[in-house]
């Protein structure tokens, strides 16, 4: 699978264990390129550690990771993954706080800005500068977030600080994107808004979109495929129709989902009107 | 539209700051020519200039990186040494190594040379010793770096490299600040330049600082200090800009120390203890982690205070109150204490929290005041 020229993310037979617990347990799947996949499965499943695995916050017991088609190396920084082309937004927000909203994307662009700490203090990478401004600028436009480019990032309602988030990710200017819960903390119809536009990444940035998410109306609506995932196994794989009949994941993981968030489930007429909007306006 | 009124006002804040500067360092010369060069302001004036530098310095560290760094007086040390052991001019050799039979550097460079060298040395040094330190975590980080500022303390102190360092005895005669007085045909000093050139070296120091925090590389020291998960998943280099943020403090903390030597006259090993830090510390969250002014103030308000205004109460007399059972020796480090708690108390941030003190924060100051009173006045009209 690895070798295919259409995978971007694959990953094989990984195992993750922190002390006694196994937290993945001989995952292996992968992501093709344009694809957006869905990761589900109940809490404490290990979604967010597979996502910690491939961006190298954790070094996996055994099993590994390809990108692009050549393995990640063992014990790189999740800084050179970012380099690499996969960047990510946290399941707990991680804006960088005391920042302004601007800083907060050009601190994504700055490893790949063309400058040096001399050039860069003494102002001899002016135009990189401001190259890195207007692509950041355009952007936060497209969140929209431009008008509050000098606001704190942390003043933010929590809705557009996962927005802030998603911008900059994308700054780094990835292949691919993980977003951990995105829609976490968002009304239905921010849910129904972000759906749209995970679709509109994708076409604008030529991305590929790998995402850990419970709003099942929004899984179903966007994803190409999805695995689930239970007490760190994959139980299933499929498009959201197969996901959707399948036994063990009903048992597993949908039907508590229903009983809990009985709203998240059917999309409304309200929701569907929305995103005609949304679609309209691009 | 809106934008460039927006610029249009940028430049003129700026304006006003750079005008701001200048009046000060013109205040400064003016001053030293007409006060007696004995005033109390001229050590604050001097000192605290200094101990703007290296407390900016720290907080660029500290305050703007996020690490918990103690160093600081360790490279102060170094810098001071390498400064004092490059400029003392040969004809003085002999008598300041009398116990090691004139030393074995037989070479004078100048002082601009010498302030260069060294911070270079404190900043080599602190790349050495940033490999294994900076991959701790903060508690450690602050402790590793007390011990080496330690260990360098008593290192120069040690005999066998005495023909270098003098060993325990005091390096003197070096250039000094007063020996940049301009003197005229009769001996005297015509133009006095001894606090303006702290003042200009500190000044040139705190602004290539200032020019780092606000360049791509600030913002990528300011990310880690947020979030450091988050800024190396945004592809900041973890390792490499912790020790780029340390090996420029150092560089510049060692400028610091030359510059403590010259205005001291003297160095001894022995004076750079963990107390120094403290002290430096104590200006850089008095001033506000996270701003420079508020660094600069800090300092300036710190040296005044315990070098000055509250002079009276070690010697008897204090704000013309004559008690010498009360304000003796010692009585003016208690005040001073309370003091400080008194302003961490009331000011959790220090003075300047992380915003900074400029033309732009006064202008919206009096914005608010001014739109705070209008509103009233609507308010009034409304009834
Ligand atoms: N750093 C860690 N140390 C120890 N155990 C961990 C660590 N990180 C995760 N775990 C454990 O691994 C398991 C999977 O956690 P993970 O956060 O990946 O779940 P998740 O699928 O993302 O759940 P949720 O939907 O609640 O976010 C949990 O049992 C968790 O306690
Ligand atoms: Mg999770």
């Amino acid at each position: 699978m690895a070798t295919d020229k259409n995978t971007v993310l694959a990953i094989d037979n990984l195992t993750m264990k922190f002390g006694g617990v196994t937290a993945i347990d001989d995952l292996s799947l992968h992501v093709n390129r344009g694809e957006i996949v869905a990761l589900i499965g109940p809490n404490g499943a290990g979604k967010t550690t597979a996502f910690n695995v491939i961006t190298g916050v954790y070094e996996a017991t055994s099993g590994g990771v390809s990108f692009g088609g050549s393995p990640i190396p063992k014990g790189i920084t999740p800084d050179k993954i970012t380099k690499l082309g996969i960047a990510r937004t946290f399941q707990n927000i991680r804006i960088f706080g005391s920042m302004t909203v601007l800083e907060n994307i050009l601190v994504a662009k700055h490893m790949r800005t063309k400058q040096n700490v001399l050039t860069a203090t003494f102002r001899l990478s002016r135009n990189e500068e401001k190259r890195v401004r207007r692509e950041a600028e355009e952007l936060l436009d497209d969140q929209g977030l431009l008008q509050m480019k000098d606001e704190i990032a942390s003043s933010l309602p929590y809705g557009l600080q996962r927005h802030l988030e998603i911008a900059r990710a994308l700054a780094t200017d990835p292949q691919l994107i993980l977003l951990d819960e995105p829609a976490a903390g968002m009304n239905p119809q921010e849910t129904q808004e972000l759906a749209a536009f995970v679709k509109r990444i994708r076409e604008k940035h030529g991305l590929t979109v790998f995402i850990i998410e419970h709003h099942m109306d929004l899984v179903m609506q966007i994803s190409d495929r999805i695995y689930v995932l239970d007490f760190g196994k994959l139980i299933a794989s499929g498009t959201p129709k197969q996901i959707q009949t399948n036994k063990r994941v009903i048992d597993a993981y949908l039907g508590s989902v229903e009983e809990d968030e009985p709203a998240d489930i059917k999309p409304s007429a309200l929701n569907a009107k929305k995103e005609g909007a949304v679609n309209a306006e691009s | 539209m809106n934008n460039i009124k927006h610029r249009r006002n940028k430049k003129i804040l700026t304006a006003v700051n750079v005008a701001l500067l200048l009046a000060i360092y013109v205040a400064v010369f003016v001053a030293e020519q007409v006060l007696p060069q004995t005033s109390m302001l001229f050590v604050v004036l001097k000192k605290g200039s200094i101990y703007a530098l290296i407390a900016v310095s720290m907080n660029l560290l500290n305050g703007f990186t996020g690490l918990f760094s103690l160093g600081q007086a360790g490279f102060m040390l170094i810098g001071a040494y390498v400064y004092g052991i490059f400029t003392i001019p040969e004809e003085f050799r002999q008598s300041v190594y009398q116990y090691f039979d004139g030393g074995v550097i037989h070479f004078t460079v100048p002082v601009v040379i010498a302030l260069v060298m060294a911070g270079a040395a404190a900043a080599i040094f602190a790349a050495l010793i940033g490999l294994p330190v900076l991959r701790l975590k903060s508690d450690y980080l602050a402790i590793a770096t007390l011990g080496f500022a330690e260990i360098l303390r008593a290192l120069f102190q040690w005999k066998i490299i005495g023909p270098v360092t003098n060993g325990s005895n005091l390096l003197r005669k070096f250039p000094n600040f007063n020996d940049f007085n301009i003197k005229g045909a009769d001996g005297k000093v015509a133009v006095y330049l001894s606090t303006l050139i702290p003042f200009i070296v500190a000044g040139i120091c705190i602004l290539l600082i200032v020019l780092l925090i606000r360049s791509s590389y600030g913002r990528a020291f300011r990310a880690i200090r947020d979030d450091e998960i988050a800024a190396e998943a945004m592809g900041v280099n973890l390792f490499k800009h912790k020790q780029l943020a340390f090996v420029i403090s150092s560089f510049f903390a060692g400028v610091g120390g030359a510059l403590l030597a010259m205005y001291q006259m003297a160095i001894q090993a022995n004076a750079f203890t963990s107390a120094m830090t403290y002290e430096i510390l104590l200006i850089v969250v008095i001033g506000g982690l996270g701003s420079v002014t508020g660094s600069c103030l800090g300092s300036f308000l710190f040296i005044a205070a315990s070098e000055w205004w509250l002079r009276g109460l070690d010697g008897g007399t204090f704000l013309g109150i004559n008690a010498p059972g009360i304000f003796r020796a010692g009585f003016r480090k208690v005040v001073f204490a309370v003091i400080i708690m008194l302003v961490v108390l009331f000011y959790r941030k220090g003075i300047m929290g992380d915003s900074e003190f400029s033309a732009k924060r006064i202008a919206e100051r009096f914005r608010r005041i001014f739109m705070k009173r209008k509103s009233k006045i609507e308010v009034v009209e409304n009834e």
